[in-house]
């Protein structure tokens, strides 16, 4: 069984199959690669032969899972071998080896060329395989239009084409940029003439590429798919070869109907004609057989028939002979055919009007759910959880419960996810809702994430007719001898909040309440802490009149609690144990939560989330995607330096349009910015100063440089519409005559820049005052508190708070106490609402006296861009689509930036975290790039995709 | 892109052929190859050939000791590469006569020739038999 010649080879596999365990393994392979080196470093002894068999030593020992990347350099070289066996090897083990980014790689683009256009076949053959399988973006720069040339050559075998299709195919895919696919289309239809069916085969993927792509750019090749459809469904001169099992080629058939499911329809009566006669006889005439590959193969060709028809949704009749199929199939026994059945059915579900006939086989499809293959049960879950609505969630979600206890544990945090979902979306009645998600609690509390209790929680606070009756319902569950943790917390808070709505029933008096919470307090983790302690706060307050035993009860926790290491627990402990000692406030403080805003639920918003990713999209999708193409895209750039910024230009107020990014004007004018035009642009920037943030929220940098060194032109600076001169530069120093003597404690624009970033905190300080500022962001609505705190021993007077909105945002500042008494702190609220996307910043004009100082300062206030974020995942499918479609500004910027250093991936990474935008890991194929999304909220524009893709380019200075 | 990689193992979980059409690290490979088998090779024969895994799937069949694996995209037609992979047994049939894991393991290159000429890039590139080995049998010549 030795190989050719390669004994050695033959050797070193048996003695790793005698290998006891992985150990054995381990140091037979590390003999193995000292040898392979050692021979390797003395080359000149070696002869292509034994490089061959070296190379293959290497395949093989890579396969079994160790680095080779010492022996990369070998594997290419053996490329450029004149024989045909080294040659061989070098292609094949390069392109399982290495990929389009290795360097080595470019050491054999000219040889691979020349395999390419020269004239022996086999060579050929070879090099078109290698850059179908790896070739990158240089492969497609220098070899596209030979690899076109080969695959329309009529004096080219089939051999040879068919392989660079599939080489044409995958340079287009990774390169769409370079390989210029214009006027295909009279090619491609060319193509799909084509008798061979190995070069037919590849075509039709080349094809589907195409056509996924822009499908409008191939309706002339509809017929042709159409006929080679016919061609083969009748058995019309295809050669034995192709034909499996009796049936011709059941994959070019597949193939062929999934090109035909990127059409939208079919307008042709003759074509259209043609191909329902087709697929009628594939619907109707495949039957059942003995023989598992026929059936099998016959069976692959009906599914993708099944999609087609269901795509094209037109014929009444066929779809309900559809309907009718996977009806059977979801019932028979074999399981490949009941798995595909009940896969096939979640699709049908997205056409029009076929609810009610799926909906009749319920019963069925609950059988599936208590399948011993899991995979049965996933799809038998997918399809209840699609086809649920008002009528049947009942049903459903009841049985999904029941499943719950039983199923296994890959599964259980789905199936919750997904009964939690149900029962919200389609709860017949409320108090139905609550016994659901209880339920659901109570079993599955290990997998109950903590957005399902919040969501019981926002839902009960919304619906006030909810909230005695989910009390009681919690009450019971507490009672039960183990109480999940999650069930803990849950009913807890709902008990603190409104278990005072049931105090007349028996049992449920704030210390019956509360003892029955406390009870589980020995058992429950520290996560659990402070919601027991807000439950008792609640508690305390809602008892009235107040009881002293229960008082002290509760009193003597929180004293416990005060000196706790966890410092959420300390502070909730002090903050109540203070508070529950202020009587009436207690009562102001700690009153009912407001109702939360509506919003997408976050589960079903996680749910989209977890909805899986393919590469090539199904046509309904794509169609989907092709409808909603109006997404805000935004290119981050952050452009920075260490200096702090330049003045702000004027054609910076221009930008209007919603954008974290700076503009070029950050950049010093020797830092060269060039913007790329049509291609993507390449960002580089360098590590982040401090004045990161100045930079991005750039346009009224008014407390940026001294006053004194703002040009005059700073005032051009039109962000603020129609408030004349707010923006002046010398607008942060205190105004009036004594101003000097007040200075400022701390650095305001640093201030600024942190508040940006987070939400609470100083905003400005000096020896007299100190202003807080904590702010609530949601959507476009933003409540932003100023706390102005006198810090002397007398009065501050002549307050003055003014605040300079600009146009896009509105803002109601409360009134402004004249006096602030010495020691006190004034609370001012502040509601904003964001009307349209600025990067304008709003401004507090602030004044006061002490003594006979005047103090005047103009603060910005961290109402900026990226508080109206929220982040949002983006899957590859929704990016990509939505980013090539948006071509250039207004919608879409980009900037390159050109530095010596990019910053860490990391440290870009947090950053972009830090503006709510959400990086979307593993999206983009280079892992250098970061791909994030977010939606951006205002009132004209709603809630608005915004997508950043951040791409690192290293160029290498020739000098070097 | 279709089909995402090709594995050959055998019952003990020893891979025996690997190939990939989207690259991964070792580390990836590695912990993916890991997975799968420990999700396959545990199924009863009676469960359907198809497990979905992450964001994609792997239909599989067992041949005697051996079992071939491929990754495919989630709206891959799951029983058209059930049958590939009978026809993948089915060409090395041809050309070894009676395949075993042996014959993959010792002539590792054939193999992956054969997978060469009929997978690329994760498309299908030939599915008749004959047009599959002439190149391999160029090669047994050549060498």
């Amino acid at each position: 069984m030795a190989m050719h010649g390669m004994r050695g080879l033959s050797v070193f596999i048996s003695d790793i199959r005698n290998c006891q365990n992985k150990e054995q393994e381990r140091l037979r392979v590390d003999k193995e690669l000292g040898n392979v080196r050692t021979r390797f470093k003395n080359e000149k002894g070696l002869t292509p032969y034994e490089k061959k068999k070296y190379v293959w030593k290497m395949l093989y020992i890579y396969m079994l899972g160790y680095d080779v990347d010492f022996g990369h350099m070998e594997a290419v070289s053996l490329i450029s071998a004149p024989k045909y066996p080294e040659k061989q090897v070098g292609y094949i083990v390069t392109s399982s080896l290495l990929n389009e980014n290795h360097d080595f790689l470019r050491l054999a683009i000219n040889t691979v060329r020349n395999d390419i256009i020269g004239r022996n076949e086999t060579f050929q053959c070879l090099a078109l395989t290698m850059v179908g399988n790896i070739g990158g973006r240089e492969f497609a720069e220098s070899l596209a239009p030979d690899v076109q040339k080969l695959l329309l050559s009529s004096s080219c075998r089939p051999l040879v084409r068919k392989k660079a299709a599939l080489c044409l195919l995958r340079l287009y895919r990774k390169n769409p940029d370079v390989v210029n696919v214009d006027g295909w289309t009279d090619r491609m239809a060319q193509l799909l003439d084509e008798r061979d069916l190995g070069v037919l085969t590849s075509s039709m993927s080349l094809f589907v590429a195409l056509v996924s792509n822009n499908h409008e750019a191939y309706w002339t090749c509809l017929p042709k798919c159409v006929k080679i459809l016919e061609r083969l469904a009748r058995n019309l001169d295809v050669p034995q070869e192709y034909t499996y099992y009796g049936i011709p080629s059941p994959w070019l058939q597949v193939k062929t109907m999934r090109a035909l499911q990127y059409f939208p329809t079919i307008e042709d009566p003759n074509t259209r004609r043609i191909l329902f006669e087709v697929l009628q006889r594939i619907l109707m005439g495949t039957d059942v057989v003995k023989n598992v590959n026929k059936n099998n193969a016959s069976h692959a060709v009906l599914f993708e028939a099944l999609a087609l028809v269901m795509h094209l949704d037109a014929e009444k009749e066929m779809m309900s002979q559809c309907v009718a199929l996977l009806g059977k199939f979801i019932a028979v026994r074999e399981p490949n055919i009941r798995y595909l059945g009940l896969e096939n059915m979640t699709r049908m579900l997205l056409v029009t009007d076929m609810q009610d006939i799926i909906k009749r086989h319920q019963a069925q499809i609950i059988t599936s759910l208590k399948d011993p293959d899991i995979s049965i049960r996933r799809r038998a879950l997918d399809l209840l959880y699609g086809m649920c609505d008002v009528s049947n969630a009942k049903d459903i979600v009841e049985e999904l419960l029941q499943y719950l206890s039983t199923a296994d544990f890959a599964m259980r945090e789905e199936l919750s996810l997904k009964a939690a979902i149900l029962a919200e979306k389609f709860a017949p009645d409320l108090s139905w809702y609550v016994d659901a998600i209880l339920q659901l609690i109570d079993k599955a509390g290990d997998f109950i994430s903590d957005d399902i209790w919040f969501r019981v929680v926002q839902f009960v606070t919304n619906n006030e007719d909810l909230q005695s009756y989910a009390a009681a319902k919690a009450r019971e569950f507490l009672d039960k001898p183990a109480v999940h943790e999650t069930m803990v917390k849950v009913s807890a808070y709902i008990l603190g909040e409104f278990s005072h709505l049931l105090a007349k029933s028996p049992g449920c008096s704030p210390k019956e309440i509360f003892n029955i919470i406390h009870e589980k307090h020995p058992t429950v983790p520290t996560s659990t802490i402070p919601v027991l302690l807000s439950a008792y706060a609640k508690i305390l307050m809602h008892t009235q009149p107040p009881d002293p035993e229960l008082q002290n009860q509760i009193w003597a926790i929180f004293n416990k609690y005060e000196s706790c290491i966890d410092v959420e627990i300390q502070q909730r402990a002090a903050e109540y144990f203070a508070l529950s000692r202020k009587g009436a406030a207690l009562m102001d403080i700690l009153a009912e939560m407001p109702k939360f805003p509506e919003r997408q639920s976050a589960l079903i918003k996680k749910a989209e989330e977890a909805e899986v990713d393919t590469a090539e999209q199904s046509a309904i999708k794509l169609r989907a995607q092709q409808q909603m193409s109006n997404a805000l895209v935004v290119i981050d750039q952050l452009a920075t330096n260490g200096a702090p910024p330049p003045p702000q230009v004027n054609q910076l107020s221009l930008v209007k349009m919603p954008s974290m990014s700076s503009t070029a004007d950050h950049n010093p004018a020797d830092q060269a910015l060039s913007v790329a035009n049509g291609t993507l642009s390449t960002v580089d920037p360098q590590p982040p100063s401090a004045d990161l943030l100045g930079d991005l929220l750039g346009p009224l940098a008014i407390e940026g440089p001294p006053a004194a060194a703002v040009p005059s032109e700073h005032n051009v600076v039109s962000g603020l519409e129609g408030i004349p001169n707010v923006v002046d530069g010398a607008a942060i120093v205190p105004v009036g005559e004594e101003t000097n003597s007040v200075q400022p404690i701390g650095n305001i624009a640093e201030r600024f820049h942190a508040l940006c970033l987070k939400d609470s905190g100083v905003l400005y300080e000096d020896p007299y005052i100190q202003i807080g500022i904590k702010a609530e962001w949601r959507a476009h609505h933003g409540r932003l508190v100023l706390f102005l705190g006198n810090k002397n021993t007398s009065p501050l007077v002549s307050v003055q708070a003014l605040i300079l909105p600009p146009a896009h945002l509105k803002i109601e500042l409360s009134l402004v106490p004249e006096t602030i008494p010495p020691r006190a702190q004034v609370q001012c609220p502040l509601e904003i609402v964001n009307l349209r996307p600025s990067r304008d910043v709003a401004v507090l004009d602030f004044s006061y006296k002490f003594g006979t100082n005047t103090v005047n300062v103009k603060l910005r206030l961290p109402a900026v861009i990226n508080k109206f974020l929220q982040p949002i995942p983006v899957s590859a499918e929704e990016f990509f689509p939505q980013w090539r479609s948006l071509s250039g500004p207004p919608l879409k910027l980009q900037e390159v930036v050109r530095s010596v250093r990019p910053m860490p991936l990391l440290e870009m990474a947090n950053l972009l975290n830090s503006y709510c935008l959400m990086i979307c890991s593993g999206l983009d194929p280079n892992p250098n790039n970061l791909v994030a999304g977010t939606t951006f909220y205002s009132e004209s524009t709603r809630a608005m995709l915004c997508l950043v893709r951040n791409i690192i380019v290293s160029v290498f200075d020739p000098g070097n | 892109m279709g089909i995402r990689f090709v594995l050959m193992v055998n019952k003990q979980g020893q891979t025996r052929l690997a190939q990939y059409y989207e690259w991964l690290t070792l580390e990836e490979r590695r912990a993916l190859e890991g997975e799968i088998v420990r999700k396959c090779l545990a199924r009863a024969e009676q469960q359907c050939s198809f497990v979905e895994h992450r964001n994609y799937k792997i239909v599989y069949r067992r041949y005697a000791s051996l079992f071939f694996l491929v990754g495919v995209d989630n709206d891959e037609n799951e029983l058209a590469i059930l049958e590939f992979i009978h026809l993948l047994v089915e060409t090395m049939d041809r050309h070894f006569g009676n395949v075993c894991e042996l014959d993959i393991m010792f002539h590792l290159e054939k193999a992956h020739f054969m997978l060469e000429e009929m997978v690329m890039n994760g498309c299908i590139v030939e599915t008749s038999k004959s047009s599959i080995l002439t190149p391999v049998q160029l090669m047994d010549k050549t060498s």
